[in-house]
């Protein structure tokens, strides 16, 4: 890893995306300091995905992309993996595998190709378990765990990875509220004792504004504010974006975004 | 309150599990498959043999060994060059035929998929009855290929895989594995059509092509396991290098490429390497069907899903399956021989409905 450590964790200079000719990302310009969270907001298909995907090394974007001050396109893969990892919307299940095996996984950008886990990886995986709760799943069959617990072996899996850089795609959209909390605040624990970065995108605009140091609004492929929650979450930019009704209130933590149904014309 | 506590007990907080992997008693139960079937491939047989002194016999080949098992210098001939070879054959091939299968089902994502009804194995036997027809393996039975042959079955296993994948994925985003399976149904359907249409053309080789393509273990001593051995090497070194890989892929694409692998280049890599242990297989002993799907399953369910597990068990226990199925083959009806792809085939059709039971959840 190069790069020096005052550098911003991410940093997106223009970032293009097409996908089949269409444009998803029309130049966004966004930076992350090191131990923030930033978590970007937005209507359907605004793009929110496809800019995880980007940061994550999931589509091509050698230079709009600098993870800790190295373009991305420099960066070998295994390398790359051990700078940022992904927790990724719905991820596959795959059947049978237990959960130790499958936080195991994350190891894989330090187990050299063709070879085969060291006991120093199974020592991380082992930590990371207990660190999660999960020390009492490892030999369940992780299809037979709760959404909740399973969202938190998806964690693990990222944790084990050794990334400093978390990515989270919609961490949250299976889990009732207890759930939801539980998770993020698990990941915001995890953010002080580990010094992670969080980049994350959500569809609850309350419960992500109680946990962004900084929000992104993002609408059409492009970045239309940044800023505190305070300052993203307004009546005016949520009814021209989302082009929904809603009243903010101010809550403890940040702004809480409520609903309310339009009038009738 | 009794209960719950039972139940709150957590699984794995009694002994720490260990990570998915080859159990030793495992492996020891594959060796000792595979010596069984080499006894009973050996000693069973229209003359049948005395297992004890057939061991002795098979000692004997070991260098520095000379025991007297007993048997007549005719005996130690059937032994040594007729029935030896052919259950080395068996075990080549049923260890080909089951470890690229499970290669399949790995890349693939798929319990379903087998060099059969991915079309693989169907691709394969066109390239041979080409090679037939036009004359290439005449002059003789099949026993005795010429090394072409393997290569031109090989060329075929990858357009027939290259087909299924691309008819398989032609559906976009609404791809699923059924589709895949449909797509190799059809491209076998496809292949053996133009396969047939080769033979009616060409009538003086029916006979030849047709007793090899309902799968048999060829009697030509030596030759075809000398044949098949490389193939044999060289793709279950390339595919059991990459068992871990395997259970990498299995979290899907996105996720495996997060985790710094170049998924579609393995899967590229490990195709080619099922594909041409595929072929190799059907060119020694024609099409011999659901070994691939039977053993990998069979272990899946017993000694646990992951690919470093399934796949090493899948060369031990596929080749003695194999190599006992061949046994059933030759003494069923003896002194006639069935077809040992009839066998598998009465095997594998019950069997395939109980993976298909098994495999609801994914395919759905």
């Amino acid at each position: 890893m190069t790069g020096s450590p005052a550098a911003p964790a991410v940093e997106l200079r223009d970032l293009r995306i097409s996908l089949d000719g269409t444009s998803i990302l029309a130049g966004v310009d966004l930076t992350v300091a090191a131990g923030e969270w930033v978590t970007v907001i937005g209507p359907n298909g605004a793009g929110k995905s496809t800019l995880l995907r980007a940061v994550g090394g999931l589509l091509p974007a050698p230079d709009a992309v600098r993870l800790f001050g190295t373009p991305i396109g420099g960066l070998p893969r295994r390398e790359r993996a051990r700078v940022v990892a992904t927790v990724a919307q719905s991820p596959v299940v795959p059947p049978g595998m237990a959960v130790l095996d499958y936080v195991l996984l994350g190891r894989t950008p330090y187990i050299p190709p063709l070879g085969r886990e060291s006991a120093a990886d199974l020592a991380v995986v082992h930590a990371v378990l207990d660190r999660l709760d999960l020390a009492g799943f490892r030999a369940r069959e992780l299809a037979t765990l709760s959404g909740g617990e399973r969202q938190r072996v998806f964690l693990a899996r990222a944790l084990a990875q050794g990334a400093t850089l978390l990515l989270l795609d919609e961490p949250t959209s299976a889990l009732d509220i207890g759930h939801q909390q539980e998770v993020l605040e698990l990941v915001d624990q995890l953010r002080r004792t580990h010094g992670l970065t969080v980049l994350a995108t959500m569809h609850d605009l309350s419960i992500a504004g109680e946990y962004a140091d900084r929000m992104v609004l993002l609408a059409a492929g492009r970045v239309v504010a940044v800023g505190s929650p305070r300052e993203v979450l307004t009546d005016r930019l949520l009814a021209e974006h989302y082009r929904a009704s809603v009243r903010v209130v101010d809550g403890e933590h940040g702004p809480l975004v409520v609903p309310v149904r339009p009038r009738r014309q | 309150m009794l209960k719950r506590a039972r139940f709150g007990t957590p699984v794995g907080a009694v002994t720490p599990p260990r990570p998915a992997g080859l159990r030793k008693r495992w492996l020891a139960a594959g060796a000792l498959a595979v010596l069984v079937a080499l006894v009973a491939g050996v000693s069973l047989g229209p003359v049948s043999l005395p297992p004890g002194s057939v061991a002795i016999e098979l000692l004997n080949l070991l260098p520095g060994v000379r025991l007297d098992s007993g048997l007549t210098e005719r005996e130690i001939a059937i032994v040594t060059e007729l029935r030896l070879p052919r259950t080395v054959l068996g075990l080549l091939v049923g260890g080909l035929l089951a470890l690229a299968g499970g290669a399949y089902q790995g890349v693939f994502r798929n319990p379903l998929a087998d060099p059969y009804l991915l079309g693989v194995a169907a691709g394969a036997g066109l390239a041979v009855t080409v090679m037939l027809t036009l004359g290439v393996g005449a002059g003789g039975t099949l026993s005795g290929l010429p090394a072409t042959i393997p290569l031109a079955a090989f060329v075929g296993s990858l357009g027939a895989v290259a087909m299924t994948y691309l008819l398989g994925s032609a559906g976009g985003r609404s791809r699923s594995p059924a589709t895949l399976i449909l797509a190799g149904v059809a491209v076998s359907a496809f292949l053996s059509a133009g396969q047939t249409y080769l033979l009616q053309r060409h009538a003086e080789s029916i006979q030849q092509v047709y007793s090899w393509l309902l799968g048999r273990l060829a009697t030509a001593g030596w030759q075809d396991v000398r044949l098949v051995l490389p193939y044999f090497l060289l793709t279950s070194v390339v595919i059991l290098l990459h068992r871990r890989e395997l259970d990498v892929l299995s979290v899907g694409d996105d996720e495996a490429t997060s985790l710094g692998l170049h998924p579609q280049r393995s899967r590229y890599l490990l195709i080619a390497a099922a594909s041409l242990g595929t072929a190799a297989a059907v060119s020694a002993s024609g099409l011999i069907g659901f070994v691939g799907i039977i053993v990998p399953h069979t272990i899946r369910m017993l000694a646990g899903a992951s690919y470093r597990v399934i796949l090493p068990l899948s060369l031990l226990f596929g080749g003695a399956f194999l190599a006992l199925t061949d046994v059933v083959a030759r003494t069923a009806a003896a002194p006639q021989e069935i077809p040992i792809g009839v066998v598998t085939a009465l095997l594998g059709g019950p069997f395939f409905v109980v993976v298909l039971r098994s495999a609801r959840r994914v395919l759905t």
